[in-house]
């Protein structure tokens, strides 16, 4: 009698390892990215809308300013003419920055890999908004923490629960936020609770990773202080070139103290030695003219237009008792639906009728957001917006009347 | 021989048969065929066949229109002959309300169960009737679409309140929902190579899935399920897993490649839950373990399951 192995080292395996599972959303997933769906489910900058005329000049240009360096290793930190460059990226948001505490990561995505690494021991209680950006969790989550959630509500993260959780003894390892447009939830961290949260951390001695890739993509209103800007010392920016370049080159960064920055730049060295020379040259390029900020103001007016697509077919198609969020900037609209609807167990039916969001439930790390769905209007065209709301409103009404039905 | 393998397709099991058309091709390629994967969800199915006019085609399609006889209807029209069971009886295989009664009508034991109807809920008021359903299954039972794959929008029911949810998840996926009694027992996979009379079963493989559930993360996350090939049970009880395949098999007409799924109750009896005219082919798939417990290639399964589609070929 044998046992058959699908896997020889199944027993060899990392604890971490065993959050790693496949499942019916990715399933789903994979034929949510056919043309004939209507994608609410990546968030996907729309790179189409970069001048290939643009993109071809920096690589030019980069070869030409860079030479060969470009097709070299680069030291851990990142090279010193990328991280000038991408000062003021964060300047316009206030925050002053010195290329000396910065660490250029493969996106910033890699930031919070190697955050996790080197601050989360396993059972390490960690903050995090509720809902949560899916891929801080998935990258937190190989390092075993456990988390308070501290839920959202229109201005952001309610800080008082935050204070409520320190009262009662608790101490995360460090406080995360995505403050600007958040993902998945759209929502901006007001100025008093921005005040609120900087001056309760700083008093309790915990670190705030402020993880800020969609402060610049702003539709509305003035540009709000990043925490970064309101207390240097306590603050662990992450930034990235994804949204206002593109995400395909893999450039973000983490602006900290000093202590801390050794210590990324150890982590990074360990993970991958370097980035990639030939996309951080390239990014560096890409911002040394003033082009970019053209380029930029046309994704704000694009991504402007496909938000207020969105925001005027949701009260046209979705069920009179849902809410949603109305973003001044970013990808996101989040919506919370009736209590009756299960979002991830209606995603099926609705890449059958050729639409897809993503499920609320992936951005909790327990099972809330049953409800719930995050909708990405950054890629679809208004036109496809207002098709796949509106197919999306027909699902849900036939659902509501199933409902009906099972609980007459 | 020239093989064209049709996989991928439009379904949320696209991935799935993707590797299972990559493995095949490498095995048909191993054994000295020219052969390639035709992916239709990305290519016009009828223009790369006829471009490059293949022998025969090996259906790793899984899912909707691969395994209910969409496909198969279209290579009968083009003239192309391919492995696996005829389209008629395929839309019996694949859709669960038929094949429950398809079973019965063949003498398969086969648990206990109602259908739920999208239409009958929404326009003849059969909701008013869901408590009966539990009254008559029993539970536990196990709600799943009726016609869907690897396990996709199946939910396991433990109280009644939990069963409308359960129901609307598997009408998300089709358009009826099939309630079955839950057998407790070992989870058993009967694979079948050829065509009835000639068909064979390979030995058994049990299923031990950790968490308890061969739910989807449990089938395609590497680790996550034990396979025992052959199957931890007795002779007698694994000779009457394999009559009950085998008359599920002819009973539903099914050709050239199969797996059967079952469960051996603990008083060792065994329980057809369903058919599988297009079983997965991928690294974590039943039937190429159960080949290689009977002491066959991967190579040598597939050669067998084309050489059976060759006597139906001629007179389709």
């Amino acid at each position: 009698m044998a046992e058959f192995s699908i896997d020889r080292f199944v027993e060899l395996y990392a604890d971490r390892a065993a959050g790693m599972s496949a499942s019916e959303v990715r399933a789903l997933f994979a034929v949510a990215s056919r043309p004939e769906i209507v994608s609410f489910a990546g968030g996907m900058p729309y790179v189409q809308a970069l001048p290939t005329g643009d993109v071809l000049a920096v690589v030019a240009d980069a070869l030409d300013v860079h030479g060969s360096t470009i097709l070299q290793y680069a030291g851990g930190q990142g090279h010193l003419s990328l991280r000038e460059r991408l000062i003021p990226l964060m300047t316009d948001e206030g925050v002053d920055a010195d290329p000396e505490d910065m660490v250029i990561t493969t996106g910033a995505q890699q930031a919070l890999d190697l955050i996790g690494k080197i601050f989360i021991d396993p059972g390490d209680l960690i903050a995090v908004e509720a809902p949560a950006y899916v891929g801080a969790l998935t990258a937190f989550g190989a390092y075993q923490p456990r988390y308070l959630q501290i839920d959202l509500d229109e201005d952001g993260m309610i800080v008082d629960q935050l204070e409520e959780a320190l009262v009662r003894g608790e101490r995360p390892k460090f406080v995360y936020t995505v403050p600007n447009f958040g993902n998945p939830a759209g929502v901006t961290l007001s100025l008093p609770r921005r005040h609120q949260l900087v001056a309760l951390c700083r008093e309790a001695g915990i670190p705030i990773i402020e993880d800020n890739p969609y402060g610049l993509l702003r539709f509305e209103g003035d540009a709000l202080p990043c925490l970064r800007s309101m207390d240097p010392e306590n603050v662990i920016y992450l930034g990235t070139v994804s949204k206002t370049f593109s995400p395909g080159v893999r450039v973000g960064w983490a602006l900290a103290e000093q202590s801390v920055v050794q210590r990324l730049v150890l982590a990074k060295e360990a993970a991958d030695l370097c980035g990639s020379s030939f996309t951080m040259l390239v990014t560096e390029r890409y911002f040394a003219g003033d082009r970019w900020r053209e380029n930029l103001s046309a994704f704000v007016d694009l991504y402007r237009s496909r938000r207020d697509a969105m925001l005027e077919a949701l009260p046209e198609h979705f069920p009179a008792d849902t809410t949603w969020t109305r973003p001044a900037g970013g990808f996101y609209v989040w919506a919370t639906l009736p209590g009756w609807v299960d979002t991830q167990a209606m995603l099926a039916a609705a890449v059958e009728r050729r639409v897809a969001y993503v499920p609320g439930t992936a951005f909790y790390p327990d099972d809330r957001g049953r409800n719930q769905m995050r909708l990405a209007f950054c890629y679809p065209t208004e036109d496809r917006i207002r098709e796949g709301i509106a197919r999306l409103g027909s699902l849900l009404d036939d659902e509501e009347q199933l409902y009906r039905s099972l609980h007459p | 021989m020239r093989v064209a393998i049709i996989a991928g397709g439009r379904t949320p099991e696209r991935d799935v048969s993707l590797r299972s058309g990559q493995r095949v091709s490498h095995a048909l390629v191993e054994g000295g065929h020219d052969a390639w994967v035709v992916d239709p969800g990305e290519v016009s199915l009828v223009e790369a066949l006829q471009e490059r006019a293949p022998d025969a085609c090996y259906l790793t399609l899984h899912g909707k229109e691969g395994e209910d006889g969409t496909v198969q209807r279209l290579l009968d029209l083009l003239g192309i002959p391919y492995t696996g069971t005829a389209p008629f009886d395929c839309e019996v295989a694949f859709d669960k309300v038929l094949a429950k009664d398809a079973l019965v009508r063949a003498g398969v034991r086969t648990p206990e169960w109602l259908v739920v109807e999208g239409w009958a809920l929404r326009d003849l008021g059969a909701g008013a009737a869901l408590s009966q359903v539990t009254d008559r299954v029993g539970l536990p039972c196990v709600v799943k679409p009726s016609r869907s794959g690897s396990a996709l929008g199946v939910s396991f029911v433990e109280r009644a309140s939990d069963l409308a949810a359960a129901v609307m998840a598997a009408l998300s996926f089709a358009g009826a929902a099939i309630v079955e009694a839950k057998v407790e027992g070992s989870e058993v996979a009967v694979g079948i190579v050829g065509t009835p009379p000639d068909a064979e079963a390979l030995p058994l493989v049990e299923i031990v899935a950790k968490s308890g559930v061969f739910d989807y993360a449990a089938r395609y996350t590497a680790g996550a399920t034990e396979y025992f090939a052959p199957a931890r049970v007795a002779s007698e009880i694994a000779a009457a897993c394999t009559e009950q395949a085998l008359r599920a098999t002819s009973g539903l007409h099914l050709r050239d490649v199969a797996r059967v799924d079952a469960i051996v109750d603990t008083d060792g009896q065994p329980w057809v839950l369903e058919v599988n005219v297009s079983p997965g082919m991928t690294d974590t798939s039943l039937l190429p373990m159960a080949a290689h417990a009977a002491g066959w290639t991967l190579t040598e399964l597939c050669e067998r399951v084309l050489r059976s589609s060759a006597s139906h070929a001629a007179a389709p």
